[in-house]
């Protein structure tokens, strides 16, 4: 089975500090991928590498079948891979259905008609739904900078989902989250649609394995262990690696 | 409820100021006709600086140079395509664009206070050239004599100081509406957008430089417009008109009019050049330590300016933006006083 995304020997260098040193990933179209590690391991500057917004040293990021090494967030996002990052990230005076149009017309195609604003009418008939499905409907005329963190979390879900992503890059989605939040965050995390691939990155052990089908472990910017969670879950050597970096 | 209220007050003061901007070249003398010309005008630039400063988020000191290029390009080349005034507008919008065009490489990729120090060179800049190329632009003695223009083909030559302040009002008025009109699309989305987090609207798949060039361009065709405007009211004009003093006023003026506001930046700038220039008949020589004073009031007592001080929450006012990601680089901030005071 082919990788949708595939990292090859990627190592990031901060001057003498090595975040990454020849990291292997591959993660197929469909599959929810846990990266998990103690702190400093890297799983950030991976998802930075992934994202467009650190570029790599070394090694090549590849996507769909394409080397995407050269190219900004902006391209990558367009090619498909929408992220989330540790802090919501919304337009805070723009409102919560704003937020979703905005985010949804890079990937939407004009309606038919010669009247202007064909492409922001079909934004607008995504938004919906999507703000719908993450429960925000009540809020969707509410400047985003307005909503509660967790709204606002949903919210960044919501304009990922409207770029039609193929790969979901989360990073730390439940950090500042209440119990409750997490609970629903994990409901609309597990609702999303199967054609699309997650790649996480979450402290939160819990969530990390009762979401994801594959986890890969990093240790000092290095691949410790990949398998099921159930695998990793039970292997001395994350536990280890994980009291280690507690200590 | 209060919101309502306050958006009916917000309009019929609107209403108001327009219909006093009508009746009155009827009501003041030639001389105060064509002062109210001119602060148009100048307001316009003001727009242009908002549509930078405020929904783009690039503080400008630069908006004089397509002022001035659209002014000379009216004055020098307009005038002798043709005397109707709609043409010399889209010659003298057409140059402010080319020349927002050039400086764009230069602008757009800077952020902040850089943007600022840059915008100031690129006005200093034109000034100069205008000084020294005494053949085209008449050097610092300027060019006088330019022909009058009429409004549109068949009208008569606008005569009057009240004619030429009519046409100035009705061709402001026009072009506000347009920017109005341009930020309820999906580029004015894009660029309040790009205000509250370039990096999340990056992150979206959008090509954010193309919308910020867009932007700095329309402005500058706002401000080449303007220019136009200036050599109508005016009859004359020189590098003097174009100097780092008009860009301050007209950024003081967008500060206290509220720098993401359109009609807010029009008042604003159109009251700082107007209490300039009563200053200067009241206390000649001391009219810059007023404006100073009324500055440095301003960024204390209304760091967003008049028109949002008393913005309804959750609608007008704009919210606090949320604080930054650690990973991310610098974004585009709303554009604040504090961040112009530095």
């Amino acid at each position: 089975m082919t990788c949708l995304l595939s990292a090859q020997d990627v190592s990031v260098r901060y001057g003498s500090l090595a975040a990454l040193a020849g990291v292997d990933l591959c993660v197929h179209d469909g599959q929810r991928h846990a990266l998990i590690g103690p702190n400093g391991a890297g799983k950030t500057t991976l998802l930075n590498v992934i994202g467009g917004s650190t570029k790599p040293h070394r090694g090549t990021v590849r996507f769909n079948g394409r080397d995407v090494s050269r190219l900004g967030p902006a391209a990558r996002a367009r090619r498909g891979i929408n992220r989330i990052h540790q802090r919501p990230a919304v337009f805070a005076t723009l409102t919560a259905t704003d937020n979703v149009v905005v985010a949804a017309l890079p990937r939407v195609t004009r309606r038919r008609g010669w009247w202007p604003g064909g492409r922001r009418r079909a934004a607008q008939h995504r938004a919906g739904p999507l703000l719908d499905q993450m429960g925000l409907t009540d809020v969707a005329a509410v400047p985003a900078g307005h909503l509660a963190h967790g709204q606002r979390r949903q919210l960044e879900i919501a304009m990922a989902l409207a770029g039609r992503p193929r790969l979901l890059l989360l990073d730390e989605p439940a950090a500042g989250l209440s119990a409750t939040e997490v609970g629903r965050l994990a409901e609309l995390l597990r609702a999303l649609p199967r054609e699309v691939a997650v790649l996480l990155v979450e402290h939160r052990l819990d969530l990390v394995y009762a979401l994801s089908d594959t986890v890969t472990v990093l240790r000092d910017g290095r691949t410790l262990a990949a398998g099921a969670p159930d695998e990793i879950r039970t292997s001395p050597l994350v536990r280890q690696a994980y009291a280690d970096g507690m200590s | 409820m209060r919101d309502e209220l306050i958006r009916r007050a917000r309009g019929a003061v609107a209403a108001l100021v327009l219909a006093g901007l009508v009746v009155a070249p009827w009501v003041v003398d030639d001389y105060t006709a064509a002062i109210l010309a001119r602060t148009l005008a100048l307001g316009l630039v003001g727009v242009s600086v908002a549509l930078l400063t405020g929904v783009a988020g690039m503080p400008t000191l630069g908006q004089t140079a397509p002022y001035a290029a659209g002014a000379y390009a009216c004055a020098v080349l307009g005038s002798q395509i043709s005397d109707v005034g709609v043409v010399q507008v889209a010659v003298a919008a057409g140059a402010g664009a080319v020349l927002a065009a050039l400086t764009v490489p230069l602008v757009v990729p800077a952020r902040g206070l850089i943007v600022l120090m840059i915008t100031l060179a690129i006005g200093e800049l034109v000034v100069t050239v205008l000084g020294r190329w005494r053949s085209v632009t008449g050097g610092t003695d300027g060019l006088a004599g330019i022909t009058p223009v009429r409004p549109f083909w068949g009208l008569p030559v606008l005569a009057t100081d009240q004619a030429r302040y009519l046409y100035t009002l009705v061709v402001v008025a026009t072009l506000v509406g347009a920017v109005l009109l341009l930020l309820r699309t999906r580029f004015g989305l894009l660029l309040r957008a790009g205000r509250d987090d370039e990096t999340r609207l990056r992150a979206s798949g959008h090509r954010v430089p193309l919308h910020l060039s867009g932007a700095h361009i329309t402005a500058g065709a706002i401000a080449g417009a303007a220019g136009s405007l200036l050599v109508v009211a005016q009859q004359y004009i020189s590098p003097a008109d174009f100097g780092f003093d008009t860009s301050a006023l007209l950024l003081l003026g967008v500060v206290i009019g509220g720098t993401a506001s359109v009609g807010g930046a029009l008042v604003g700038a159109a009251l700082v050049i107007a209490v300039r220039d009563w200053l200067f008949g009241v206390l000649p020589g001391h009219a810059p330590l007023v404006l100073g004073a009324l500055f440095v009031a301003t960024v204390y007592l209304l760091p967003t300016g008049v028109n949002r001080v008393r913005g309804p929450r959750g609608r007008l006012r704009p919210p606090a933006a949320p604080p930054s990601r650690p990973d991310a680089p610098a974004a585009r901030d709303h554009v604040t006083v504090p961040e112009l005071r530095a």
